[in-house]
């Protein structure tokens, strides 16, 4: 049901991790409806994205979507980061099944999350970004118990 | 390495069944319908293999009808049920964790004016009797709860809700799609009165399935057109597949015993291996009243689709309750009802073993699963805030 290209990125996900003291984190997505996407970027002073980093609760679709979208935005400007929807990651995995559409959402609002993250941290403003939704913040049930 | 864990899903047609069929296509291909000697053959199958069938339950030959499958037996049951016993009332009890044939039609039927109570269970997916017994009113018509469950293989009290069905005058239906030939029934022990049962779990053909339905049951006809199934079920007999249904449950009966003792030691050995090596893990479904073959899991931080796609590219095939595995975003409604929260039940693993699965399958399987989890929550959000909260 998957793409080779989806395939390829679920199995050798690129640029999975953490960066410590990152310029801009963003978390997206509701461990309710089981994808949770984790975008780290690293900016320089010139405002280009050095390295970023991705970690993911979800699908292979949602795996796949994180890697794209780490590689596609990695080396731009915040600006070029902008233009990379969830069109053009979609696009870049030659397509993904209908169901999993909200996947590319995600990585798209990821990368917003992050963005508008370094942002805040370094009080400007990025043309054309608005705050992200971030929906994981409500309260998890207590899950201890049962393990 | 091949190694086929979803036997729940569907099994392989052994050889002996596919040689039982084959001279129904080619031979006696008669339409068993016909007057003519030549349909005699097939006619003699279809009524050879009835009265395996109905040996297989301790039911009478002409109790059984044969069906298109499991669903269209629970469908059968439900809406023809409901139908004939308008007169006395519109209300049916089921579980919460009943198949979609089953939940499904139950939700059509409310559409034509029927109230349907869905009962809760237990924390190991066990319908409560006491509830069951306090949701009978005096228009309660039908009470249709499965025989053991399709995820998590807990086995139901059946005699024991038969019991309570039967001292109420309800009748009580059960899809046994996933127990029959699988674990012993009795449909006069039980009293069950209607019972669903699928060929192609028990290493029989696809399109093959049978409705038990006592002798004395009011029920409408299902499919119009024809005086197949004493009229109730229209439709030139599917004489290969009602064949092929009858042999693979001869060799299910031949075996029961022998196959129970031996799937438990595995399921077990399996289940006590993933506890003890794999943090995090915990069995969905009852500990020792479940299925032989059904093992649940589910790992804390993962989720089941990424699990299922890596354990493929292993050449282990399982299932899971994961949303990416329905096509829609609610995960399992079986592990949501025994009160699993949603990011747990999203990374659920059903393995369902058979007859020929092999320890050292097993012993792969797990090997290859420890380094899947623990790949997967190296790059798990979830599982680096749990980290994180520990250290603080």
């Amino acid at each position: 049901m998957y793409s080779e290209k989806v395939m390829d990125h679920f199995s050798n996900p690129r640029n999975v991790g953490e960066i410590e003291n990152a310029s801009g984190v963003g978390t997206v997505g509701n461990a309710k409806c089981g994808d949770i996407m984790r975008i780290y970027l690293d900016i320089d002073e010139q405002g280009i994205i050095r390295d970023v980093k991705f970690k993911t609760f979800g699908c292979g679709a949602a795996v796949a979507t994180s890697s794209m979208a780490t590689e596609l935005v990695k080396g731009k400007t915040v600006q070029e980061a902008m233009l990379v929807t969830n069109k053009a990651v979609m696009e870049a995995l030659d397509g993904l099944p209908p169901v999993k559409v909200h996947c590319s959402l995600l990585a798209e609002e990821a990368i917003h999350a992050a963005l508008w993250d370094y942002a805040e941290k370094n009080n400007i403003v990025i043309e054309g970004l608005q705050k992200p939704v971030n929906d994981i913040e409500e309260k998890e049930e207590d899950i201890s118990e049962i393990y | 390495m091949k190694i086929y864990l979803d036997n729940a899903a569907t099994t392989q047609v052994y050889p002996e069944v596919v040689e039982a069929m084959t001279p129904y296509y080619t031979e006696y291909y008669g339409n068993p319908s016909s007057i003519y000697s030549f349909a005699g053959e097939a006619n003699k199958a279809v009524s050879h293999a009835r009265e395996v069938l109905a040996n297989m339950i301790h039911a009478k030959a002409e109790e059984i009808y044969f069906t298109g499958g499991g669903s269209e037996s629970d469908n059968w049951a439900l809406k023809a049920t409901a139908e004939a016993y308008a007169d006395k009332g519109k209300h049916i009890i089921t579980s919460k964790i009943e198949h979609h044939a089953i939940l499904h039609t139950c939700e059509y039927l409310e559409k034509k004016g029927y109230e349907v109570t869905y009962l809760d269970v237990d924390e190991y997916g066990t319908v409560k009797l006491d509830e069951l017994e306090k949701a009978i009113r005096p228009d309660t018509i039908l009470i249709s709860i499965m025989t053991a469950n399709n995820e998590i293989g807990t086995i139901q009290p059946v005699a024991e809700i038969g019991k309570i069905a039967g001292k109420h005058g309800v009748l009580f239906h059960t899809d046994a799609v996933q127990a029959f030939g699988h674990i012993e029934i009795d449909v006069d022990k039980m009293n069950i009165d209607m019972l669903s049962a699928s060929a192609h779990k028990i290493n029989g053909p696809k399109g093959s399935g049978l409705m038990y339905i006592r002798k004395g049951v009011r029920i409408r006809s299902f499919i119009h057109g024809g005086a197949q199934e004493r009229a109730r079920r229209a439709g030139t007999h599917n004489v290969p597949g009602i064949v092929g249904f009858g042999k693979a449950a001869e060799l299910a009966k031949a075996t029961l015993k022998e196959r129970i003792a031996y799937e438990t030691v595995l399921r077990d050995y399996l289940i006590n291996r993933v506890l003890e090596e794999i943090p995090f893990s915990r069995l969905n479904g009852e500990r020792v009243n479940r299925l032989p073959n059904n093992v649940n899991f589910c790992f804390q931080y993962i989720e089941g689709e990424s699990m299922l796609i890596l354990l493929d590219q292993r050449g282990i095939y399982a299932s899971s309750g994961s949303a990416c595995t329905s096509g829609s975003l609610e995960p399992s409604h079986v592990l949501l009802a025994i009160g699993l929260p949603h990011e747990i039940a999203h990374g659920s693993l059903r393995l369902t073993l058979s007859e020929k699965t092999t320890k050292e399958e097993l012993d792969y399987t797990v090997d290859e699963l420890k380094k899947i989890v623990e790949r997967l929550r190296s790059m798990s959000p979830l599982y680096e805030d749990s980290l994180k909260e520990k250290r603080s």
